[in-house]
């Protein structure tokens, strides 16, 4: 069995039964809504498996799932040197999101990244801490920043309700996923020019080939023909 | 490579150290992690492996011996001094999952500011001892040349500070370069944001550590920016030139004396120079064919700020071994007292590697 990992729930899992039904594959759960497990018509030999998408990169990293649907920041986010360990075979173009960086609206002198680096700098020597930046995507982040060279500032772990992090004063700035910007807004937020670290949609995904089948080649080949990829 | 061999051959190192009147000393690998922070910011958490102790929190498996054994230095008051260590430090790969994530260094630092130039000599031509017949190449370069042209500039100290500051990230290095140079049009939202009467109109409450007073204060600061003359062309072409540098050491030589009638300030760091070539020839040390590049050492996770070096493999380019001197990092470790350094790691498992090959 070749194994498709998709995503749970929610919208990420409507729109990829969507997707793969507008080319002839119809992806279901079966059972009651509430059970994970799922069905496929239109091609045998093809197994879904529901999954959190934030688990997906991992499980087709390590070769539990062949195929797998997710966003594209996590599998950048979740496994170093990601294009050595799977590959982009579809952008899906639904599940758009931009991972950016924001900061205060107040800061009506921090405009770029050149600025960020410079109140940064300043920052540490009027607080004796470096700048903190709220984020979950910690990679992603990190290899942005340093390869634009930003220095003087450092991370601090938020899994959620990052938009809230300055109000609390536990960090000065975010760096976090919007797809409109409101969220933002609402919290006194604005995006830095030139901060866009990473675009991110739906991403059709494959695991690393080297211990597949020969069945489950055929099946992949003959998958991927229907999908047209 | 056994572990047998690397560990024979660390110890045939070792023993080259201790023959130049290294005393042997030695590290916790679990390091607090504040203090490497600190120093090197969040690039070191990509680098090194961070755990977690109930009690002393952060803790790093050192990604390097220096920071421990200078602050074991600072402590202990003697002066001069030198060192040797050897054991094993960790490092994540995560862009190159081949590169190993735990090996050894083998360690030479000299604390000595009596002759900075003799120091710097004594440690290139040990290591260049200790890697015996090994076909390796030298690359050599100079961070004080750059600071020194830096810090001469005719500009305001707020941007030599922030050009100093950079050093280490050449992107950075650069765009700032370009901006005081006046090379680069000043952005459309910046002019409108300076001529602003009122730049708080639209900036909505104030929320967060950093308070309006700083925001105000870094206005001043970009008007004031604003209204200095950029930094000459003849001046950045020095600085160019410099970075541009890449020749064997005495034409580097020749050259620095023609950038120095450019630009005077940068006559001592010159004059450091020569004096270094002299002493590592007075080693034995074959300076008419070392190569020199003037960005070398730009790069590296130490923040070297003087004298740099490093030998690698001819055939895989593999750094076999990398030093240089380490003044400014002395002087924040030991809280404002310094204790001018200059050392180098020899990596045991990547020289048997390149005799093999």
């Amino acid at each position: 069995m070749l194994k498709l990992g998709v995503p749970s729930k929610g919208r990420l899992m409507e729109k990829t039964f969507q997707w793969f039904g507008q080319r002839g594959v119809t992806l279901r759960k079966s059972g009651s809504d509430r059970e994970y497990a799922g069905a496929v018509d239109g091609i045998d030999g093809v197994e879904l498996v529901l999954l959190s998408a934030g688990e997906i990169p991992r499980e087709l990293a390590a070769g539990n799932i062949h195929m797998g649907v997710t966003g594209s920041d996590l599998v950048r986010e979740k496994l170093p040197a990601w294009d050595t360990q799977v590959g982009e075979l579809a952008l899906m173009g639904f599940g758009g999101a931009d991972l950016i960086i924001a900061v205060p609206q107040g800061w009506v002198d921090v405009e770029s990244l050149d600025d960020l680096d410079a109140a940064a700098a300043a920052f540490r020597q009027k607080h004796g801490m470096r700048l903190r930046i709220a984020t979950k995507y910690h990679r992603l982040v990190r290899e942005f920043l340093r390869d634009e060279g930003v220095a003087d500032y450092r991370l601090v772990d938020s899994q959620g309700a990052t938009e809230g992090v300055v109000k609390n004063e536990t960090a000065e700035a975010i760096a976090d996923i919007t797809s409109t910007g409101e969220t933002l807004r609402a919290n006194g937020l604005k995006i830095l020019d030139g901060g866009l670290i990473h675009a991110s949609q739906a991403t059709l995904f494959r695991g690393r080939r080297r211990d597949w089948t020969d069945a489950q080649r055929a099946t992949f080949k003959e998958l991927l023909a229907l999908l047209d990829v | 490579m056994t572990t047998a061999a690397i560990k024979a051959e660390a110890s045939r190192i070792s023993a080259v150290f201790e023959a130049a009147g290294a005393v042997p000393v030695e590290a916790e690998i679990m390091q607090p992690a504040e203090v490497l922070l600190d120093l090197y910011g969040e690039d070191i958490r990509g680098r090194a492996y961070v755990t977690d102790d109930p009690v002393q929190g952060e803790m790093m498996l050192r990604p390097d011996f220096t920071v421990p054994v200078v602050q074991m230095h600072m402590q202990s008051h003697a002066s001069p001094a030198r060192y040797t260590y050897s054991g094993p430090v960790f490092r994540k790969q995560d862009e190159d999952p081949s590169r190993a994530r735990e090996y050894t260094q083998v360690g030479f630092e000299v604390f000595d500011g009596q002759n900075p130039a003799a120091a710097d000599a004594d440690v290139f031509a040990t290591v260049q001892t200790a890697l015996a017949d090994a076909p390796v190449r030298a690359a050599t370069g100079d961070i004080g040349l750059l600071k020194a042209a830096v810090a001469g500039l005719q500009t305001s100290d707020a941007r030599k500070a922030a050009l100093m500051r950079h050093i280490w990230r050449p992107k950075r290095f650069k765009i700032l370069l370009d901006r005081f140079g006046g090379r680069v049009a000043v952005p459309a939202k910046r002019l409108a944001l300076l001529a602003n009467e009122n730049p708080f109109a639209d900036a909505g409450p104030e929320v967060g550590l950093r308070s309006r007073q700083e925001v105000q204060q870094r206005l001043d600061t970009l008007r004031a920016d604003a209204a200095m003359a950029p930094i000459s062309g003849e001046e950045i072409a020095v600085i160019e030139a410099i970075l541009a540098l890449s020749e064997t050491a005495p034409h580097v030589l020749s050259a620095l004396h023609d950038i120095a009638v450019d630009m005077p300030a940068i006559r001592r760091a010159v004059g450091r120079f020569e004096a270094r070539l002299d002493a590592m020839s007075a080693r034995g040390v074959d300076v008419e064919t070392l190569p020199f590049e003037g960005s070398y050492g730009r790069t590296s996770l130490e923040y070297y700020d003087g004298f740099v070096f490093g030998f690698y493999g001819l055939k895989d380019n593999r750094p076999v071994a990398t030093g240089g001197r380490y003044d400014a990092l002395t002087e924040v470790l030991g809280e404002g007292r310094a204790a001018p350094a200059v050392g180098a790691v020899i990596r045991p498992d990547l020289l048997l590697e390149v005799r093999a090959c």
